[in-house]
């Protein structure tokens, strides 16, 4: 038995380096501290060179594919890092599709390594086979299929490269099963990186910015539209000296929020279909409309016939291709917003006559704020948020799913700051934000994550409270339950004629027994007082906590520009 | 408007999937798209027609096959002074009495007889587009069993006009 031992000892140690081993190395030359991971026959390679890496690279099984890939998408969207996501090839990899996508169309830094059935029988519809190189092409930034074990420290470097430079987005490496448990010949050469067809622009024409500085002096009624492209850009800043420099007022996107501080006296909030009316009204009637790093998203411009009418447009964005896609641009400056910005602070230039500007904007926000009316017959989700942030003190990560709960944590969650604020704004996807605040917490273990998410989303990924009761991470999940999928409920009664189709959940979990089963901590809050008196102990608990927010299901989300309507046209400005 | 639109990409699996997938997904209509390796080796060329509405759409286009990492370079050639060629091959039924007669009306063309059977000729003709449909047009009334086109493929030519002159060798438009 001894020497039998002591022989295995010597095989292992002599045996040379698999394909996988090489990608593990590969991952941590490239700074990765934490794979999302779901395993399955076509990447055992990949696990069995994880096993032998001996937790030198954290590994966290998530319970279904798309909670991992979305909490990949909040670790990136916090850290501005790319999210390391391996899954199985087949259904590990369809089952990334939607998120993928997301990241796609929010700009998210991800590098997904898929596994592939062996090259020998790739065409022949063999065992968990997909072809997810046709399945990705149109929802990546680019994607790759390893062909040679010689090619992986160069598709590794290029990957993780593409994936965060210029415009992020998601990349995805297929690595078939012969490649990842193939041999290496000899230790690898240091790969450089290949690609003439990829080099972005992220200095701006001075040419360009000179126009623009000579544009904002001529301004009567500026306004400053600031995205997330500011959050890649790490420009808030930036964002902020150039709109206090030259008295400019601010509206955000939805992505953008926390990239200029919303209770910033110059801040309008935010803008688009449930954006505020000082908001859109700023960009109905303003003269020069600044957009930094926004993408002209159809739920932010309403009908572009009414979309900035009387304005000259600047677009300054890293992406050529979204420059005069939605909207007409007469400034188009091609650059990293923190370039643009620092560009733009350097110029010699005489602030606007905006004064009157101002007042009317202020006007406006004074006359028409967000509004909700209380209700003795329940509590109001708008409240739940506005309790939410008054526990936190404005500085939680906040993540949502998509529908009315977003909107309203979009509107009543005053974010100050950015990278703290985590949504689907692309994509819309349920079941995006429980699974996102995860992520987020895995980045920052020290930061209060709260996901704010519905009663129809939530179930869509509820299977990761498993990861939250494992790893301890304290994410307090706040359902604003009002039994049905608000938003679609809220278009069927103002849009089609209150015939309410199949958006009533009429049966629930009990959700604090669901947590419980989970050894998660559950609180059921049917009014105000009872949510005054837990929500203390919920951020108090150092690990996860799960509260269903039992709320009107009435309420509706305003004001509103209904689709097809113009930025001006907005209901539900007033009670 | 019709645009002919070429792409130097690196010859990568599935590049040229990413064009069409592309253009495809974007709405635009491929007219036709020729490809081919060129002077540089790992360098494919594509030569794309689309048809296109406006400007607008025409600046997206070449901005979203830029965007493409295996893309290396796009220019729009429509105003440019080019040369434009196509190959066809047509299979036109023919009897033995109608062969000379046919021969008369390919012989202008510079088109040439390839194949020849009991029943069906095959003709091979190269040029402009315009002028291949023309040749069709004679051909149609004796009976046109196949046709396979390649579509168009250009280069700029070694001299071109001042900017004051373009629009004068425009070709398709």
């Amino acid at each position: 038995m001894k020497v039998e031992a002591k022989k295995l000892e010597v095989q292992t140690s002599t045996e040379p380096k698999t394909g996988a081993d090489l990608l593990i190395d590969l991952l941590k030359k490239e700074g990765v501290e934490t794979l999302f991971g779901y395993p399955g026959g076509a990447v055992l390679p990949i696990y069995d060179a994880i096993y032998r890496a001996q937790g030198t690279i954290e590994h966290i099984l998530f319970r279904h594919e798309q909670g991992m890939i979305h909490a990949a998408e909040g670790y990136a969207r916090v850290t501005g890092k790319p999210g390391v996501v391996i899954a199985t090839s087949g259904p590990g990899a369809t089952n990334l599709v939607t998120g993928i996508t997301d990241a796609m169309m929010d700009s998210l830094p991800l590098v997904i390594f898929t596994g592939q059935v062996a090259r020998s029988v790739i065409g022949t519809d063999a065992f968990q086979e997909a072809d997810v190189m046709a399945i990705t092409t149109p929802i990546t930034k680019h994607n790759y299929q390893v062909q040679s074990i010689e090619d992986l420290p160069r598709i590794v470097k290029e990957a993780f490269h593409i994936a965060s430079t210029g415009r992020p987005g998601p990349v995805l490496v297929d690595v078939p099963k012969d490649i990842s448990a193939g041999f290496l010949t000899a230790e690898p050469e240091e790969a450089s990186i290949d690609l003439p067809g990829y080099q972005p622009t992220t200095k701006p024409n001075p040419l360009q910015i000179k126009k623009l500085a000579d544009s904002i002096s001529k301004a009567i009624k500026p306004v400053i539209l600031s995205g997330a492209g500011v959050l890649h850009g790490k420009a808030s800043a930036e964002l902020t000296a150039l709109a206090e420099k030259h008295q400019i007022p601010v509206v955000t996107t939805l992505l953008g929020l926390g990239t200029f501080p919303a209770d910033h006296p110059l801040s309008l909030g935010m803008g688009g279909m449930h954006g505020t009316y000082a908001a859109n009204m700023a960009i109905y009637e303003c003269d020069l409309l600044i957009n930094f790093g926004a993408r002209f998203d159809d739920r932010l411009t309403g009908n572009l016939k009414h979309f900035a009418p009387f304005a000259k447009v600047a677009h300054i964005d890293i992406d050529p291709a979204e420059i005069g896609k939605n909207v007409p641009t007469s400034l188009p400056i091609v650059s990293d917003t923190k370039e643009a910005l620092t560009e733009l602070l350097g110029q010699d230039i005489e602030s606007p006559n905006s004064a009157q500007w101002l007042e009317k904007l202020g006007q406006n926000k004074q006359e028409y704020p967000l509004w909700y009316k209380h209700d003795p017959n329940g509590m109001c989700p708008q409240w739940v948020i506005e309790a939410v942030h008054k526990v936190t003190n404005g500085d939680a990560i906040v993540a949502t799913d998509v529908g009315q709960h977003q909107m309203w944590a979009a509107q009543y969650y005053t974010f100050k700051e950015p990278h703290r604020w985590i949504t689907s704004g692309g994509l819309g996807t349920m079941g995006f934000g429980f699974p996102a605040a995860i992520g987020a917490q895995i980045a920052e273990p020290d930061s209060t994550v709260v996901a704010i998410v519905g009663d129809g989303g939530f179930q869509m990924t509820l299977q990761e409270l498993s990861i939250v009761y494992e790893r301890n991470l304290p994410v307090k999940i706040i359902i604003v339950n009002n039994g049905a999928l608000g938003m679609v409920r809220q278009w069927q009664e103002l849009l089609h004629g209150n015939r309410i189709s199949e958006s009533i959940l009429h049966s629930q979990p009990n959700f604090v027994k669901l947590a419980e089963s989970y050894s998660i901590r559950g609180y059921q809050v049917n009014n105000q007082e009872e949510l005054i008196t837990i929500l203390p102990e919920v951020f108090a608990h150092n690990g996860p906590v799960l509260v269903d927010a039992r709320v009107l299901q009435q309420e509706k989300v305003f004001p509103m520009i209904a689709p097809g309507k113009g930025i001006h046209e907005m209901i539900g400005v007033k009670p | 408007m019709k645009r002919i639109i070429t792409a130097t990409v690196q010859d990568r699996a599935g590049v040229l999937n990413r064009v069409t997938g592309l253009l495809q997904r974007r709405q635009f209509n491929i007219e036709s798209i020729s490809v081919g390796p060129t002077e540089t080796e790992g360098v494919s060329r594509m030569t794309l027609v689309v048809e296109i509405e406006d400007e607008q759409r025409l600046e997206q286009v070449t901005k979203q096959l830029n965007k493409q990492i295996d893309v290396l370079k796009v220019s729009d050639i429509t105003d440019k002074a080019v040369v434009v060629r196509e190959l066809a091959l047509i299979k036109v039924a023919s009897s033995s009495q109608l062969r000379s007669e046919i021969n008369g009306i390919i012989d202008p063309f510079r088109a040439i007889v390839i194949d020849v059977s009991k029943e069906s000729l095959a003709i091979q003709i190269t040029g402009k587009p315009e002028k291949i449909d023309a040749l069709l047009e004679l051909l149609r009334p004796f009976g046109i069993k196949e046709i396979a086109r390649t579509g168009l493929t250009a280069l700029l030519r070694g001299h071109q006009p001042q900017v004051n002159e373009l629009t004068h060798h425009t070709l398709l438009k």
